[in-house]
């Protein structure tokens, strides 16, 4: 595929995924997907355990690469380009479409440097440039006021909920376009989980924002686009509203109302 | 039936259990005691004798000729201290880079596995049988016996201490934090050596702790290789002198004050490896 192809669906589509099909070892974990994934919207997956909502998120940054059985077939693109083409460096597509994941991991350093981490990696700033690129990433992350004041200690000192929102300030901290959100809640008490589903109704007038959820709730709450997904199926995809009100779906209705999953 | 009565089956299978673990818990608690006693008679003599043979002299003096009137252990601790340092200095970087290898690029080739396998070998080699490998390899092809044949035996023993530490402490790490860093579109050397070595410094130190206290009290490989010395030297060309080696052969003598010298020898070893084992643990216990 050639770099930059003007496509003609909607125009306000980020990713688009075509005839995507996902395999581990001999298993088909994801059949004939093809979507279109907004810009600067916040789109939910939701679906039983195994259903693929997972293995799909980790396709877009192909994060799957990291395990030699693991393949994907099929087109994703993003503004047009193919991130499945070998060509394109995978560092910069993981700098383009950030992640965040299930369990909290700060990593073995301080606060400060969580986050400048990733910064580094892509940008030489200087000192000042630093402090206000991680300060700015804590306040989008809404933990600035927690830690201003012990930047310099270790960032497994922080509670769950705050490492999970380090987490995510340095996931935005080198600035991406789109964010992968792999259940961020699922390790949180109600409390610091409403704080993260704030910020993520925060962050989408940045950021096109997939976030994969077991719970449907949170999806109806913070979502604006929801797709279901089956066995590796994509059954049906449209705004939150319309798909939890009046499902098109008979297995949709069944999942959202209980009678199944 | 009131919450509190069992039927008469249930509370005879819940006395019989009872019975067996007081049995099991007074047994392991013999064994305890049976090895304390033994641990705690062990560290009793050496303090005893080797209190008695040590002295100022010991830390300043050259070993003595058989029934001399003074002498030390000045060569001895200084070649063994200079040995261990070495082997410890040429044992780290290549066990745990080669750790480094079997935990995050080997595991799923054949290289990988046939180094686990002979490492695996390696790790329970006698250090008699190292000491003969340095001692054809190396002493018998240059003909002499030498300090660097006895750091090479020792680095043996500590290469492959460090790489089954190393790589089990990598292991360790959880792969949700590889993928957080992969996740940044960090590279692979950068995630192993920022993040993921990084994590487990404290545990890959602690290993390299622990192989040091194994090589200083280690003696087959160093009677075959460094042999020993009279003297003073800091030439590694030459034999040199070590506790363990100078231990062996004083308490082995019929001169009496050879054998207090052993005993000081002994005292010294025994306290040097106590206190790396509790460094170590202490240092890995602040760590996590």
């Amino acid at each position: 595929m050639d770099a930059k192809v003007e496509w003609p669906m909607t125009d306000t589509a980020k990713i688009s995924v075509r005839d995507l099909n996902f395999y581990y070892g001999r298993f088909h974990a994801l059949k004939h997907i093809n979507m279109e994934i907004p810009d600067k919207k916040v789109t939910a997956f939701i679906g039983p355990s195994g259903c693929g909502k997972s293995t799909l998120l980790r396709t877009f940054n192909r994060m799957f690469e990291l395990y030699p059985e693991q393949r994907a077939e099929g087109q994703i693109l993003v503004d047009g380009d193919n991130v499945l083409d070998n060509k394109h460096d995978v560092s910069l597509i993981r700098a383009k479409v950030g992640m965040v994941f299930q369990k909290p991991t700060p990593f073995p350093m301080s606060i400060y440097d969580n986050i400048a981490f990733g910064v580094k990696l892509f940008e030489s700033l200087s000192r000042v440039e630093m402090d206000e690129r991680v300060e700015w990433a804590l306040k989008k992350a809404a933990l600035w006021n927690e830690v201003k004041d012990k930047l310099g200690q270790s960032g497994s000192g922080l509670s769950g909920g705050q490492q999970q929102r380090l987490c995510i300030a340095r996931g935005i901290a080198i600035k991406p376009e789109v964010l992968l959100l792999d259940e961020p809640c699922s390790a949180l008490d109600p409390i610091s989980t409403g704080k993260i589903e704030e910020l993520i109704d925060e962050l989408k007038s940045d950021y096109t924002v997939l976030i994969v959820t077991h719970n449907m709730q949170q999806a109806a709450r913070c979502s604006d686009y929801t797709a279901y997904m089956y066995l590796g199926d994509l059954i049906e995809f449209g705004p939150t509203r319309e798909l939890f009100m009046k499902p098109k779906k008979r297995e949709t209705e069944d999942y959202i109302t209980g009678r199944f999953g | 039936m009131s919450a509190l009565s069992f039927d008469a089956g249930r509370l005879a299978a819940h006395r019989r259990r009872k019975r067996v673990n007081a049995l099991a818990l007074s047994l392991s608690l013999a064994a305890m005691a049976f090895g304390i006693f033994w641990l705690l008679w062990i560290l009793f003599e050496t303090v005893w004798l080797g209190l008695d043979g040590l002295g100022l002299q010991v830390f300043t003096e050259m070993t003595p000729a058989p029934q001399a009137e003074v002498g030390g252990l000045a060569n001895a601790i200084y070649g063994s201290f200079l040995m261990v340092l070495l082997a410890a200095l040429i044992g780290t970087p290549v066990g745990v880079m080669a750790g480094i290898y079997l935990a995050e690029y080997g595991q799923r080739s054949w290289l990988g596995r046939v180094t686990q396998f002979i490492n695996d070998i390696l790790l329970s080699a006698p250090s008699i049988v190292i000491g003969l490998f340095i001692y054809s390899a190396v002493v018998a092809r240059f003909k002499s016996f030498s300090g660097w044949a006895g750091v090479l035996a020792l680095s043996l023993i500590v290469i492959p201490v460090v790489i089954r530490q190393t790589e089990n402490m990598l292991n360790l790490v959880p792969h949700a934090m590889r993928e957080a860093a992969y996740a940044l579109g960090t590279p692979k050397w950068k995630v192993i050596l920022s993040i993921t070595l990084k994590s487990v410094r404290a545990g890959v130190l602690t290993g390299v702790l622990l192989a040091v206290a194994r090589i200083s009290g280690e003696t087959a490989p160093l009677l075959f290789t460094a042999l020993s010395n009279q003297f003073w030297t800091a030439d590694l060309s030459q034999p040199m002198a070590s506790l363990p080696v100078t231990i062996f052969k004083f308490a082995m003598s019929p001169y009496e004050n050879w054998q207090k010298l052993a005993w000081a020898g002994v005292f010294l070893i025994t306290l040097g490896v106590l206190a790396l084992n509790i460094v170590a643990r202490v240092f890995f216990r602040n760590k996590h």
